[in-house]
C-alpha cells in the first residue's frame, strides 16, 4: 500500500535509527513511503499550547500534502506524539466548516488546502488496522520466541480516548500488546505500560520528569521484561538516552533496553539488529539480550 | 421498539477493603448482588453494604453524578459509582468481576472513602478559589458582556470528585504539584472579566515549581473527568494567558520552553532539539547557550551527549546545525506565522461550547 509519510522531527534527530529502521521496514511490508519532505513540525502539543490557530494551521499544511499524494491511501506517522498532536488539530479543523475556511485561506499562497477527512494513522494503528496480524504472522522469518518485551505506548497515542477512537471495536489501547504475540514474543505488562515517560516537563522538573521515566523502567525490570518497545521516539529519548540519569534519580540499576516499534518488527521479520540501527542506543539491546539465542527461537 | 426493561441479573463486585486504624493490610473482598443491568455501580456496592457486611465505607450522597461525593476507581479508571452502569462496568472487567478500589493519589480514610480534605480540598484552597473583585464593586449586580463569562463555563461544570486528582500521573512522582482540579479552578478566575488580580494569579501559579509548568500534558485528567472540564486544557490555557498576554517569565524555564520551542520551527521549519535545551535554560536566541543557566545544565548533560555521538546515535553535524526545511517551504512555514500571529486577537474555537456544525 502506498502512503503519505510523516516522519517527525525527532525521528530525523536524535532518533535517527528510528526513521532509517522504518525505511528497511517498510518495502518488507509492501508499505511505499512517498516522504512529506516539504511538511513541517507539529508543534508537539506546543504551538497548540502557545496558539491553538497557529497549530492548527501547520497542520493543516503538511495535511494538505498528504492528500496531493496521487494513490496514498492515507497518511502515516511514527511518532505517538505526532500522532496526538496532529490529531487534536484535525478533530478542531474537521468540526468546523467555517474555522476551516479561515485555516485554508492562511494556506491559499501555497496554493495548498485541507479537505476534511483524512485519515492519518500511527504505523501501529496501520499494521494492525491495514496490514492485518494475520498477514502479519505470515511475514515472520525469526519469531520473538522467548523475548519477554513490555509495551511503553506514550500518552499522546493513548489518550484522549474519544479524539483517538479507542473503543472496544478499535481497541488501540492494546495493540501492542497484540503485535508483539503476532511476532511470536512474550507480553511482559507492568503499571507504567499507559504512563507518562516524563519527557514533557525534563526541561522544567527534571527531577519529576526522571523519576517518571526510572519508575517505569524498574516495573519493567521486576516484571523481568527483557526489553520495552515504543512507538514514540520522545519517549525513547526519555527512557533510552536518559536512562543513565533515570537510573540516579531512582537510585537503581535499570539496563532496560528499549526498542523502536519498526525495530521490534524488523527483527522479526528477519532484518540484522544492525541494520536497524540497534547499536546506536544509549542502552545497547545488542549487548543486553543474546540474540542469537532469544530471538532467533525454535520456528526460525 | 426501545428495550424498556431488563430483569435483574447477578453481579459480582471485588470491593478493595483497608482500614488504617486495625494495623492490618488491605484485601480484596466479593459480594455477589442482584439489580437491573442499567442500575449503578453505586446501588451495587449499597446492597453489598445492606444484604452482606454493614462495614463496608462508601462516600455519596445524590446519586445522581451531581454532589461529586462518589468517585471511586473501577476496573482500575476513575468515575462517580453512581455515573456508571453495572453492565458497562462488567464489560470493561478483566475477568468479569467489577473490581473497586479507592481512588488514587489521596490517602485511605476507609475502604473506598479517601481523605479529600488533606489533598484535593487543600490544593483547591491553595488557588485562592474566589473572585477578588475590581474595585470598587457595583452598588447593585455586575453587569458583564454577555458572552464574555463563555469562555469559563467548562471549568464552572466541575463537581469536585477528584477524579482527576485520582489519575494525575505529575501527582504520582510529585505528590506538590497543585494538581488539575485546583488549576481549573484557577482558570474559571483567571478567565473571569471581572477578577482584578489575573496577573498576581498568574505570577503566583508560573513561579510556583508546583504549578502550570509541572503539567506533563499525559491527557489523563482529560478521560478521568465525568463532566467534561478537560482540566489539562485549562491548564494549557493559563500558559497561554501567562505567556503570550501577560509575559511573564518563570523561574521554571515554562515560558522560555515554550518560546524557544515556537521560535525554532518558526526559524527552522521542523524542531532543531539541540538548541531546544540551552534556549529553554538561557533565554530564546542562537546566544542563550552561553547563559550561566544554559551552561550548568549543558555540563550535567555532557556525558549523555559523548555518549550518544560515540554510539553514533547522533551526528556532530545535527547536533550543531540541526534540519531545515527548504527555502521556499521555510518562507511558508513564516508567512502562516505571521499571518496568525498579526491577528488582533488570538483565535481559539473550544468545541466544549461550539460543539461540531457539521
Amino acid at each position: 500500500m502506498k502512503v503519505a509519510y510523516w516522519p517527525g522531527c525527532v525521528s530525523r534527530g536524535f532518533t535517527p535509527e528510528l526513521h532509517g529502521s522504518m525505511a528497511r521496514v517498510a518495502p518488507l511490508l509492501d508499505i511505499e513511503l512517498v516522504e512529506l519532505n516539504r511538511a513541517n513540525c507539529t508543534g508537539c502539543g506546543v504551538i497548540a499550547e502557545h496558539n491553538q490557530e497557529l497549530a492548527d494551521t501547520l497542520n493543516a499544511r503538511t495535511f494538505a500534502f498528504a492528500q496531493q499524494v496521487d494513490g496514498a491511501e492515507l497518511m502515516m506517522n511514527i511518532c505517538s506524539t505526532c500522532q496526538g498532536a496532529q490529531s487534536e488539530c484535525q478533530e478542531r479543523l474537521d468540526s468546523s466548516a467555517e474555522y476551516r475556511a479561515q485555516v485554508n485561506q492562511t494556506l491559499a499562497p501555497e496554493g495548498l488546502s485541507y479537505e476534511k477527512g483524512l485519515t492519518n494513522k500511527n504505523f501501529l494503528w496501520l499494521l494492525v488496522e491495514e496490514i492485518g496480524l494475520d498477514a502479519l504472522r505470515a511475514k515472520v522469518r525469526r519469531p520473538l520466541t522467548n523475548l519477554r518485551v513490555g509495551p511503553f505506548y506514550g500518552c499522546y497515542i493513548v489518550r484522549p480516548r474519544k479524539r483517538l477512537g479507542i473503543d472496544a471495536e478499535r481497541p488501540r489501547d492494546h495493540y501492542l500488546e497484540q503485535l508483539i504475540e503476532a511476532l511470536g514474543g512474550t507480553v511482559i505488562e507492568y503499571a507504567g505500560m499507559r504512563k507518562c515517560c516524563g519527557f514533557p516537563i525534563v526541561t522544567m522538573n527534571k527531577e519529576a520528569s526522571l523519576k517518571q521515566a526510572g519508575r517505569h523502567l524498574g516495573d519493567a525490570v521486576d516484571a523481568e521484561a527483557d526489553c520495552l518497545v515504543t512507538p514514540c521516539p520522545l519517549c525513547h529519548l526519555n527512557l533510552d538516552l536518559q536512562q543513565p540519569s533515570a537510573e540516579k534519580v531512582v537510585a537503581r540499576e535499570l539496563r532496560m533496553p528499549i526498542l523502536h516499534l519498526p525495530q521490534l518488527v524488523g527483527l522479526a521479520l528477519g532484518l540484522q539488529p544492525k541494520e536497524l540501527g540497534l547499536n546506536r542506543h544509549v542502552v545497547r539491546p545488542t549487548s543486553v539480550i543474546d540474540w542469537s539465542a532469544s530471538v532467533v527461537g525454535a520456528a526460525a | 421498539m426501545a428495550e424498556t426493561h431488563r430483569p435483574p441479573e447477578q453481579f459480582t463486585l471485588r470491593v478493595r477493603r483497608y482500614n488504617p486504624e486495625s494495623g492490618e493490610a488491605p484485601y480484596w473482598d466479593e459480594h455477589t448482588i442482584e439489580l437491573e443491568p442499567h442500575r449503578s455501580v453505586l446501588e451495587g456496592i449499597l446492597q453489598a453494604k445492606a444484604r452482606f457486611d454493614g462495614s463496608i465505607g462508601i462516600r455519596c450522597s445524590c446519586r445522581a453524578a451531581i454532589c461529586g461525593s462518589c468517585g471511586v476507581r473501577i476496573n482500575g479508571e476513575p468515575g462517580l459509582a453512581c455515573h456508571t452502569h453495572l453492565d458497562a462496568a462488567r464489560a470493561s472487567a478483566k475477568d468479569g468481576t467489577i473490581e473497586i478500589e479507592p481512588m488514587g493519589n489521596m490517602p485511605v480514610i476507609k475502604d473506598l472513602i479517601v481523605d479529600m480534605d488533606a489533598v484535593h480540598w487543600k490544593k483547591i484552597q491553595r488557588v485562592t478559589p474566589w473572585l477578588l473583585a475590581k474595585q470598587p464593586t457595583p452598588e447593585r449586580e455586575y453587569v458583564v458582556a454577555k458572552d464574555a463569562m463563555v469562555d469559563v463555563t467548562q471549568t464552572m461544570a466541575c463537581i469536585q470528585c477528584g477524579a482527576c486528582v485520582s489519575d494525575c500521573l505529575a501527582m504520582e512522582v510529585d505528590p506538590g504539584f497543585i494538581g488539575p482540579a485546583a488549576l481549573a479552578k484557577a482558570y474559571r478566575f483567571v478567565g473571569d472579566p471581572r477578577d482584578d488580580r489575573q496577573r498576581e494569579r498568574l505570577v503566583d501559579l508560573s513561579e510556583d515549581p508546583q504549578g502550570i509548568f509541572d503539567c506533563t500534558h499525559c491527557f489523563k485528567c482529560v478521560d478521568a473527568c465525568p463532566k467534561d472540564v478537560n482540566p489539562m486544557g485549562q491548564i494549557m490555557r493559563l500558559r497561554r494567558v501567562a505567556i503570550s498576554d501577560q509575559h511573564i517569565v518563570d523561574a521554571n524555564n515554562g515560558e522560555r520552553h515554550e518560546a524557544a520551542l515556537t521560535t525554532l520551527v518558526r526559524d527552522y521549519g521542523l524542531l532543531h532539539e539541540a538548541e531546544l535545551v540551552p534556549r529553554s535554560y538561557g533565554g530564546n536566541s542562537w546566544f542563550g547557550k552561553f547563559h550561566p543557566a544554559a551552561g550548568k545544565e549543558l555540563l550535567s548533560l555532557l556525558p549523555t551527549a559523548v555518549k550518544a555521538i560515540a554510539k553514533g546515535k547522533i551526528g556532530i553535524k545535527q547536533a550543531l546545525l540541526g534540519h531545515k526545511l527548504a527555502g521556499a517551504d521555510l518562507k511558508a512555514v513564516q508567512r502562516i506565522y505571521q499571518t496568525v500571529e498579526s491577528r488582533p486577537e488570538r483565535y481559539e474555537l473550544n468545541l466544549y461550547i461550539s460543539g461540531e456544525d457539521e
